[in-house]
């Protein structure tokens, strides 16, 4: 018997189950299909402007920090300012996202932009959410042929833009859209829930920034 | 597994002599207990919350076997392979294998209980391929050659000034002269270091909080970010994780989240939540080119339809630990195994036997602050009972504790016995303790009079007075 | 409350093993609060121990001997209350536990558990007690026994009814509802441990600056007031029934009149 089928076999004998109870089955099907939400916080319902606010609070309460611009066109400008206040070199990579790579970038001509993955050497890089979650201030990003993964991990500063638009009160809605964008029981690769920067506290409980992710990221809500 | 719980009187004994444990203790005790409170206090759903993992978690395991063959579909259909390990041993070849066929020289590590409770870094450095913790606190404990002492700070027994000394020891090739005075500067070096190992790593291994069932996806919940390091740059990815690590759904998965963080650090979420579903796919830039699942038993099965399967809903948090009054005094290498606290009285005497860990479920007052606190309802204290009590049917406990107990019992069922014998008792202690209304010593209660006083009886019993006064009425 | 004789609840009182040797005065301080309160107290002869200590060591054969004795002794009574929050738990909510698979007494286990209650608590919840008639000079320090917090919720009927005595000041305590060490057999098999955790425990009594320390419970009490009076410090230590019940005339735990 197959190390499978042993264990298999003894989750049913343990179980007193077997393999063939259609009843079972049907249980686990329909949980499966249907996947029922459980306990949602009324934390996150709130109106949409609400539901902003609160997403930007939660966000800086874990040391996050959060800027707004009306379009998507202020989006360059908004990073070239960040990085000139935080004294930061003028220099991103990103992938090459649609939603960022049409952006009026000529409008910051002091920019330099890298695009594509990461090997460690970036200082900042530029991502784009596709949700945010308001009730734990948490970005949602997914990664694809325009979403490396590394981008996420391997800066020292990590900004990310999300639509006001896509700020959802809690995970499940997150669920709804990547379920609408993949299909049921279909995932990205990775999908990436971001609540702040990288963290420690493993040295005497001194909680300490930047262990081997981002140090800082920085949120740009567009709309 | 090689484990030291028989001596946990000696270990716990030197632990609570070690000035460097109890400084670092003392975190502990405040640190961990009071954010856990202020987060489950700002979510008035807490408690709902918790009934709800209890009762998803509940629903998995009693439908396991069609959850795995379900999730195993999901990630033969993303790409990723599933492999499955009866015992340790099976899971240590297996992930062994993975890194020989790839011609791995080293490994990056996220942090795994799993991984240590199969002792995996000592079989791949047997066989030539070095593994590398890191974790901060992984990376620490992997330099002094030490287990985990906590679920999830796994240096939380060290001081600042231990792990100082530690990557003076190791780290040679920096200046001597270098400060490493505060934390900050032990972990800047550490992350500089362990950064040019993640991009020289050939695979890489993580454990899982989660194995999601509707679509093949393991879940890894961190703070540092090393664990996305870990699965994100080398070729190969394997995730090794238990069989009670499979949860239905991602809204179910998004409930146990709510409590999980929550009561382990205090977070309301912690920093990266990442879902990893397969291998790199066409056109990706990154990513592993493999994926490999190892999904492990080790005795997990046989404690489904026991009494001991409530333990299978633990999520790890290390809340009943942080709460614990013993693991408070006594650190988690006191327990001998890779689990502690009263998560690991319970799990560790299921892997271990009951004869080897036997100290484990014993050295619990049943205070039920564990219990009150977990956030997966897991009745820890009445399965510490359930061990006490294998413990008892295979006589394994003290003689001299079955013998009184016996003595006691017979006594007790005989009410004017009873009555007799503790007039007698009491009357004798009130005799030599009337004076001074205490004793400092008394024969056969050494256990007590070692440390504290014994107060003594007021005279004679309360039934015995309670004759006295219907008589006199 | 009622003091109508036809209406009188007619209450078993279950002494526990610790007051019945060690500190009766706490037996009669029950009666008469639960007189006062408008019961009929009685004591059963038949009673000796809830089975506890055999319970947590393992034994359920000797604890299932001793818990059928104990329910076909008080289940006659409207209640049962017991001066422990421990005594009390085990009563109330692991005799039901101890015969879910023995068909003859399941039923009659759930039936004697319902009416089981600890003795601060029932006053509280059960017969509607605000205040007690007592006086106590003094600042008094009160430790929240693990069973009677956790298993039975008692946390502010016993704050509540000290509050009402006259001339009393209560202090809180620091961590009240962290484990004072003693866990029954855990404190002569664990000795080393169950000292450490005491120690702490003394610390912050004495950090309080109260005269005397209460609780619910003589195991507890026994522990803190033998730790106290190895450590030579002048807090006494009390069963809470005592100053609720104005009889505080004998000596405290492990004091000399």
């Amino acid at each position: 018997m197959s190390a499978r089928d042993a264990i298999l076999s003894r989750i049913r004998t343990s179980l007193g189950a077997t393999a063939g109870d259609a009843g079972r089955r049907a249980i686990v099907i329909s949980r499966l299909d249907n996947a029922p939400r459980g306990v949602i916080p009324a934390r996150g319902q709130l109106p949409t402007e609400e539901r902003i606010a609160l997403f930007s609070a939660m966000a800086e309460k874990v040391s996050a920090s959060v800027s707004r611009v009306a379009t998507d066109d202020a989006l360059p400008e908004a990073v070239a300012t960040f990085l000139r206040d935080t004294n930061l070199p003028a220099a991103i990579r990103m992938g090459n996202d649609p939603r960022l790579r049409g952006l009026p970038w000529y409008r910051v001509p002091q920019l330099a932009i890298a695009f594509g993955p990461s090997d460690g050497s970036d200082m900042v890089t530029l991502s784009h959410a596709v949700a945010g979650v308001a009730e734990t201030g948490t970005l949602v990003l997914t990664s694809g042929p325009d979403n490396p993964s590394t981008l996420n991990f391997l800066p020292d500063t990590h900004i990310v833009a999300v639509r006001a638009a896509e700020i959802a009160g809690d995970y499940e809605s997150a669920w709804g859209v990547i379920r609408a964008r993949y299909g049921k029981g279909e995932m990205p690769r990775t999908v990436n829930l971001i609540t702040g920067p990288s963290r420690s506290a493993d040295i005497e409980q001194t909680l300490l920034l930047g262990a081997h992710g981002p140090r800082r990221v920085h949120i740009v809500i567009v709309g | 597994m090689e484990i030291t719980s028989p001596q946990f009187k000696q270990n716990s004994r030197r632990a609570m002599q070690d000035p460097n444990l109890q400084k670092a203790m003392g975190y502990v005790r405040t640190g961990f207990i009071e954010r856990r409170r202020i987060a489950v206090e700002g979510l008035p759903e807490f408690d709902r919350l918790r009934d709800s993992a209890r009762d998803i978690k509940n629903h998995t395991l009693a439908h396991l076997d069609l959850y795995l063959e379900a999730y195993e579909t999901k990630v033969r259909g993303a790409g990723g392979e599933v492999h499955y390990a009866e015992t340790a041993a099976d899971a240590r070849d297996l992930i062994l294998g993975i890194c020989q066929r790839t011609g791995a020289r080293t490994v990056t590590k996220g942090k795994s209980m799993v991984s240590e409770e199969i002792e995996l870094n000592d079989h791949l450095e047997a066989n030539g391929i070095q593994p590398i913790e890191t974790d901060l606190g992984e990376y620490i404990i992997q330099l002094r050659g030490e287990p985990p002492s906590h679920l999830i700070a796994p240096a939380v027994h060290l001081t600042k000034e231990q792990v100082e000394a530690d990557f003076r020891r190791v780290h040679t090739h920096l200046p001597a002269d270098r400060d490493l005075s505060e934390p900050t500067t032990l972990l800047a070096e550490a992350r500089a270091i362990l950064r040019e190992r993640f991009l020289a790593s050939d695979v890489g291994i993580t454990g899982a909080n989660f194995l999601i069932a509707e679509t093949g996806t393991s879940v890894i919940v961190t703070n540092e970010g090393n664990g996305d390091l870990s699965q994100l740059l080398p070729k190969v990815h394997i995730v090794l994780a238990t069989i009670e690590k499979i949860t239905p759904t991602l809204e179910d998965v998004s409930q146990i989240l709510r409590v999980l963080a929550r009561s382990g650090t205090g977070q309301d979420l912690s920093v990266y939540t990442t879902f990893s579903t397969g291998p790199r796919r066409p056109g990706d830039p990154d990513g592993p080119e493999e994926y490999h699942v190892v999904i492990l038993d080790n005795g997990r099965s046989s404690m489904l339809g026991s009494d001991f399967q409530d333990m299978l809903r633990c999520i790890r948090c290390g809340a009943c630990m942080n709460h614990c009054p013993v693991y408070q005094e006594v650190g988690g290498h006191s327990y001998g195994s890779v689990y502690a606290g009263p998560m690991g009285a319970v799990l560790t005497p299921s892997l271990a036997g009951i004869d080897k860990a036997g100290h484990l479920p014993n050295a619990s007052t049943f205070c039920g602050r564990c219990e009150s606190v977990c956030p997966m309802h897991i009745p820890l204290p009445k399965m510490m009972r359930h061990w006490r009590e294998r413990e008892f049917e295979r006589h394994l406990s003290p003689k001299t504790v079955r013998w009184g107990l016996g003595v006691w019992a017979f006594v007790a069922r005989h009410p004017r016995l009873y009555r007799l014998a503790t007039k007698l008792a009491i009357g004798t202690l009130y005799k030599f303790g009337k004076l001074k209304g205490r004793f400092r010593r008394v024969p056969f209660a050494g256990g007590w009079t070692r440390h504290r006083d014994l107060p003594a009886p007021q005279g004679k019993t309360f039934h015995e007075l309670l004759a006295e006064r219907k008589r006199a009425a | 409350m009622t003091n109508d004789k036809e209406e009188k609840p007619r209450v078993g009182l279950f002494v526990t093993c610790l007051v019945d040797l060690f500190r009766p005065s706490v037996g009669f301080a029950s009666i008469k609060l639960l007189e006062e309160a408008g019961c009929t107290v009685d004591i059963p002869d038949l009673q000796t121990c809830c089975g506890q200590p055999a319970y947590n060591s393992g034994d359920r054969r000797d604890t299932r001997a001793l818990a059928r004795k104990a329910i076909a002794a008080f289940e006659g009574f409207d209640y049962v209350v017991a001066p422990s929050g421990s005594c009390a738990g085990m009563l109330k909510l692991h005799y039901p536990e101890l015969f879910a698979d023995d068909p003859a007494w399941a039923e009659r286990a759930k039936k004697f558990s319902a009416k089981v209650f600890e003795l601060v608590s029932f006053l509280s919840d059960i017969r509607g007690v605000t205040s007690v008639p007592a006086s106590f000079a003094g600042t008094v320090t009160y430790h929240d026994s693990c069973s009677g917090l956790r298993e039975l919720g008692i946390r502010e009927q016993p704050r509540t009814l000290l509050r009402s005595v006259d001339k009393l000041t209560l202090t809180e305590l620091k961590d009240a509802d962290l484990c004072c060490g003693f866990g029954g057999t855990f404190c002569v098999k664990y000795p080393d441990i169950s000292n450490a955790i005491v120690e702490r425990k003394t610390t912050e009594i004495v950090a309080t600056g109260a005269g005397t320390l209460l609780a619910g419970d003589l195991g507890c009490l026994m522990n803190m007031a033998g730790k106290l009076k190895r450590q030579k410090s002048m807090v006494k230590s009390r069963h809470v029934a005592e100053v609720l019940a104005g009889m505080t005339d004998s000596p405290a735990i492990g004091e000399v009149g």
